[in-house]
């Protein structure tokens, strides 16, 4: 890279649209993902996997599968000895520690996927051949496939613990019963929002290298810093021993990047070939084998004063997680609850939870975890409850929202492993007037309006978001002599642009163009601690982090060069890769000359010119918005267009307009999509039938409805010194609510009654059928 | 996701890919545009020992008219060149408007009109455009070649009438009458998938403006492309108003029994079956918007 241009910048970099330095290498096919990776010596691992729900294994014959030439090693649990077992990352919610996964199935399978085997070849070609060689010998048992049978627990999942009901508790704020007892009208409905996934561009994979002394592992991401630490113990190795090492990542929204079986016998298989080993999720094991989300059913009831005040809430929620509880397998449940009173005034509301263990595979976080759900759930029966008193859904929202005089608003404790919790700022009913404005809401078609024999609807959704999980990041900066500056981070990045978004952090602190600044996120080694990318908290944690050392470094460079100089530090600024003198802009301290110096040993060079700081967030930024969709449904086949979408939120502080948008349009389609297509599907036996590309849908470029991404900058956040809150889920957490809202519309006049979700084109059909029936 | 061990032979002559389909039998598979057979053998559904590539078989590729106005496509021609083909969309625009819906670009771009159709998914486009056209299918083997009607080459879900040591080498298409006009539609989960259901039709008039022969053919319903007689009885003679349409459309069930998959129930595909019918013979008999 060059040198920075020493024209003196003083541009704001934050806040201005900035293209992604990472493009080039994107576009240009050279970016660098886990399958790059290769190494001479280099062997390939595959997992044999469960074909049985529920099944004992009684034994193994693995003797044709070692004997095939080209195979190094075939492992069951019996070799791996005392199989470790993958603890609770996040949501320690009581008694989900009961029903952690080992590394590898220990005589009894739970899931159709789970690993019960390992093997090592030259090829993977070679290593899938060996997996057909395999006997195992399975006892077959009778799963448990949802969340009836796992309530009933006539089929034990996990017999030693004696129940399928992996956590079981109540929250509550205000006066539950007190508040239904002034109700003048309530509704009660049960909702189910269905399993999917997020199926990233590039699946899960590993490349891990042992040399005797070290361990080295690629493909690491989201929480590289807890990854090794628990690795360093399950290899008794010392966590300096190991370092964890980010390539480029195509995607992770949640998924990507916890600690999974893969993340040992990978890393174990290298310490015992002493040679590097390479295991390539393909998609079919991605399908069944990475963490799946959202399965969860809601039974909701609202009180209400006939003018549509709400006095009361109250709810139950099932969850089914799978069959373990995997690193976040808890969070999704544990945040329905917090979620689903939502964005307005319900001071008495109740919720009980039953986290269930079923025989599918385990589930975890996935962008926007529980408010998808809660948020379905909550505005579909708001829109039910409009329709029955007579009133606008709109006029309805409008009256319950949270008003900016109640800000900040207490939302008590809904959630076992927190403190209480409070929406920090803003003005909910202002974000909502313009997502209304800014679709046009009130002109459009709607309430089943015929156009072309098509019938139109209109859907809104209001949400809250939280953001900016604790407790810390890390980043360091350090100034070099050919006048570049490296940013070192704690937080990983799946392709969001953070090296982008880091670098305009800094530039605004030390008064530099971004090019000056090159990001490394990738290894362990960079920093002392880190603690990652989930809850979009990448830029409101770790933005911040190097927001501190950039502010460090000016500080200390100024203060260096006030002493040398004997100037007043007041007359001095950082700018154009010096310390400057405010009156003539003349060059006091040359921050590469400083570099130079340190790198010759001057101590107090070294000290201006490598910085460290560290973020500590105290409180937990809430974003908020509202979604509006504008649907046309054809009656007679079933088919929704999506015509208009408007994904609104407040995001306090926007760092880059440019790649928010990207955030919010691409979380828009990812949603959207999700409400119609995206199903991970089981049978009655514990079969995974949407197991391949196929039957599992995603959207694509030409089911991409046309969406209007706003970003508000009304209420910067008061937790961070960005005044930024978290902009990558917000636009997913809304969509299915606002689209089976509008569908809902649309279909109004001929009955149809929606409380779940997908509203693939089957399901939707079966309910515009059983409306005509029932007419 | 990796196939099982296999050995690729690529003659490039159709002569030594007819020896070598009788040399291997039933231990080879022949590969065109790979499209189909490629994520079966990654699946490991399909594992033969040998691959017979047609791709160098240059002879096999092409699209020409014959005097008689026939349409005649070579087995291995990319759906892509179909697509693109200003005589296709002269000569058979029905087969041109079906085009864009077999699977996406990509797809299209490598996959060919031969594996489609010996593929014979029940959902697929091109079998149905064969049968509503009386397209034939000619088939060679070292015994010789043979002429098989469309009619009786899809035998059933994944089956045709070709024998294990044929090769399917080109399509006949019956010169396209003056006057006679088409509709094409069909319901997928996303644009490209295969169809849930779909309809191609063809109508005629007669002089006297009367519907004369009218062709319907349903796919992605049964194991096979049906025509849906009852429709076509219907509808011939009548005026092919809107009225008409619709009542003949309504008989597009009668008789039978579609499939139900996770997509897509057996009553829904009943349901749109009249709806679809409706539709693509409401393009076939208005006048163009576009
Ligand atoms: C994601 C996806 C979506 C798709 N969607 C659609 C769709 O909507 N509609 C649709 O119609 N198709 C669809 N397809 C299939 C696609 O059109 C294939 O190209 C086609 O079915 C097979 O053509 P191919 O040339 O690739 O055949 P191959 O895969 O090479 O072969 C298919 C079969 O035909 C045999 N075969 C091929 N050529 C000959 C020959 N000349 N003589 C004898 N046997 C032969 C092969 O041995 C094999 O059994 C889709 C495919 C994919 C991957």
């Amino acid at each position: 890279m060059n040198a920075p241009d020493r024209a003196v910048d003083r541009a704001t970099h934050v806040g201005t649209p900035t293209v992604r330095g990472e493009d080039q290498r994107f576009l240009t096919g050279a970016a660098r993902f886990t399958d790059d990776v290769r190494f001479e010596r280099m062997v390939h691992a595959a997992v044999l996997r469960s074909p049985h729900a529920n099944a004992r294994i009684r034994g193994f014959d693995a003797a044709a599968a070692a004997a095939l030439p080209g195979v190094l090693l075939v492992a069951t649990a019996a070799d791996l000895g005392e199989v470790p077992v993958i603890p609770l990352r996040l949501a320690p919610l009581p008694g989900l520690d009961r029903f952690v996964q080992r590394a590898i199935a220990v005589d009894r399978v739970r899931y159709v996927g789970e690993p019960v085997a390992l093997i090592v070849a030259e090829s993977r070609y070679i290593a899938e051949d060996a997996l057909d060689l395999i006997v195992v010998d399975y006892e077959a048992l009778d799963p448990v496939t949802n969340i009836a049978q796992a309530l009933a627990g006539t089929a034990l999942v996990h017999e030693a613990v004696g129940t399928n009901v992996g956590s079981h508790y109540h929250v509550a704020r205000g006066d539950p019963a007190g508040g239904f007892a002034r109700a003048e009208y309530t509704r009660k409905e049960r909702f189910r929002c269905h399993r999917h996934t997020a199926a990233p561009m590039e699946t899960r994979g590993l490349v891990a290298e042992y040399d005797g002394a070290a361990m080295r592992v690629w493909g690491a991401t989201k929480v590289p810093f807890f990854n090794r630490r628990l690795l360093a113990k399950m290899l008794d190795l010392p966590e300096t021993a190991i370092e964890m090492i980010e390539t480029d990542i195509g995607g992770g929204f949640g998924v990507r990047g916890e600690f999974y079986p893969e993340d040992y016998l990978v890393p174990w298989a290298a310490m015992r070939l002493r040679r590097p080993v390479k295991w390539i999720e393909d998609r079919r094991e991605h399908l069944m084998a990475t963490n799946h989300a959202r399965e969860t059913e809601c039974e909701l009831e609202i009180g209400m004063k006939r003018d549509g005040t709400i006095v009361g809430l109250r709810a139950t929620v099932w969850a089914d997680l799978g069959a373990y509880t995997r690193t976040g397998g808890g969070v999704a449940i544990a945040r329905v609850p917090q979620f689903l009173p939502g964005p307005y005034r319900i001071p008495d509301y109740a919720c009980e939870v039953f986290a269930l263990h079923s025989n599918k595979t385990p589930v975890g976080t996935y962008r926007g975890p529980g408010r998808y759900e809660a948020n379905f759930f909550r505005e579909r029966l708001l829109d039910l409850a409009a329709a029955d008193l007579g009133l606008d859904p709109a006029a309805l929202r409008e009256k319950n929202l949270v008003s900016a005089q109640e800000i900040p608003y207490d939302i008590g404790t809904l959630v076992p492993f927190e403190g209480p919790n409070a929406y920090e700022g803003g003005d909910f009913h202002s974000a909502y007037r313009q997502a209304l404005a800014a679709i046009g809401h009130g002109s459009l078609p709607a309430k089943g309006a015929v156009i072309d024999g098509r019938l139109h609807g209109v859907g809104l959704a209001c949400f809250t978001e939280s953001s900016g999980a604790g407790p810390s990041e890390s980043a360091r900066i350090v100034a070099r002599p050919d006048g570049r500056y490296e940013v070192y981070v704690g937080v990983t990045t799946m392709g969001q642009g953070h090296e982008t978004v880091f670098a305009q952090i800094a530039a605004d602190e030390l008064g530099l163009p971004v090019a000056a600044f090159q990001v490394f996120h990738g290894s362990t080694s960079h920093v002392d601690e880190g603690w990652g990318t989930y809850h979009s908290r990448a830029i409101v944690v770790g933005g911040s982090a190097v927001k501190l050392a950039g502010a460090a470094m000016r500080d200390k460079l100024i203060e260096l060069a006030a002493r040398r100089s004997g100037l007043p530090a007041a007359e001095l600024r950082v700018g154009a890769g010096a310390v400057l003198r405010e009156s003539d802009a003349s060059t006091v301290l040359d921050v590469a000359e400083l570099a130079r110096a340190a790198a010759e040993g001057d101590a107090e060079a070294r000290e201006a010119t490598h910085v460290k700081a560290r973020f500590d967030i105290k409180m937990r930024p809430y974003s908020y918005g509202t979604h509006v969709a504008h649907v046309a449904v054809d009656p007679e086949t079933a088919q929704v267009e999506v015509l208009a979408y408007v994904a609104l939120e407040d995001v306090g502080r926007v760092i880059n307009p440019l790649l928010a948008k990207g955030q919010a349009v691409g979380g828009a389609v990812q949603g959207i999509g999700a409400t119609f297509l995206d199903e991970l599907l089981y049978d009655e036996a514990g079969q995974l039938v949407s197991g391949t590309f196929a039957d599992y849908l995603v959207p694509t470029s030409t089911e991409a409805p046309p969406i209007q991404a706003i970003f508000l900058e009304e209420a910067p956040s008061a937790s961070n010194p960005l005044g930024a809150k978290g902009a990558g889920e917000g636009a997913i957490v809304a969509t299915g609510a606002a689209v089976a809202n509008a569908v809902a519309d649309a279909l109004a006049p001929l009955g149809v009654k929606i409380t779940a979700l997908p509203l693939s084109l089957n399901n939707l059909a079966a309910s515009i059928r059983a409306a005509r029936r029932r007419a | 996701m990796k196939p099982a061990p296999f050995d690729h032979v690529a003659p490039a002559t159709l002569e030594e890919a007819l020896a070598l389909l009788v040399e291997h039998g039933e231990n080879a598979k022949v590969l065109a545009g790979g499209q189909s057979l490629v994520p079966v053998m990654a699946l490991r559904l399909a594992t033969p020992a040998w691959l017979i590539d047609l791709n160098r078989i240059a002879s096999l590729a092409g699209i020409r008219q014959l005097d008689t106005g026939e349409l005649a496509i070579g087995a291995l021609t990319r759906h892509a060149a179909v697509e693109r083909s200003e005589l296709v969309a002269r000569a058979n625009p029905l087969l041109a408007s079906a085009m864009p819906w077999v699977a996406h670009t990509a797809i299209r771009n490598r996959g060919t009109v031969g594996g489609s159709l010996v593929h014979a998914d029940p959902a697929a486009e091109l079998p149905a455009v064969c049968l509503a056209c009386d397209a034939t299918l000619v088939a060679q083997s070292v015994r010789g070649r043979r002429a098989i009607a469309a009619a009786a080459f899809f035998r059933g879900m994944f089956e045709t009438a070709l024998g294990a040591d044929e090769l399917l080498v080109e399509i006949r298409f019956p010169a396209w009458p003056d006057g006679r006009r088409h509709g094409f539609i069909e319901i997928a989960r996303r644009h490209g998938d295969f169809a849930i259901c779909g309809i191609a039709a063809t109508v005629e008039r007669d002089r006297a403006g009367r519907v004369g022969d009218a062709r319907v053919v349903a796919f992605g319903v049964v194991d096979r492309p049906v025509r849906l007689a009852a429709v076509e009885r219907a509808l011939a003679g009548t005026d092919g108003g809107e009225d008409a349409l619709r009542s003949a459309a309504g008989a597009a069930a009668d008789g039978l029994t579609p499939r139900a998959d996770h997509h897509a129930s057996a009553e829904y595909r009943s349901e749109l079956l009249p709806v679809l019918a409706r539709r693509a013979l409401a393009q076939a008999l208005t006048p163009r918007r576009r």
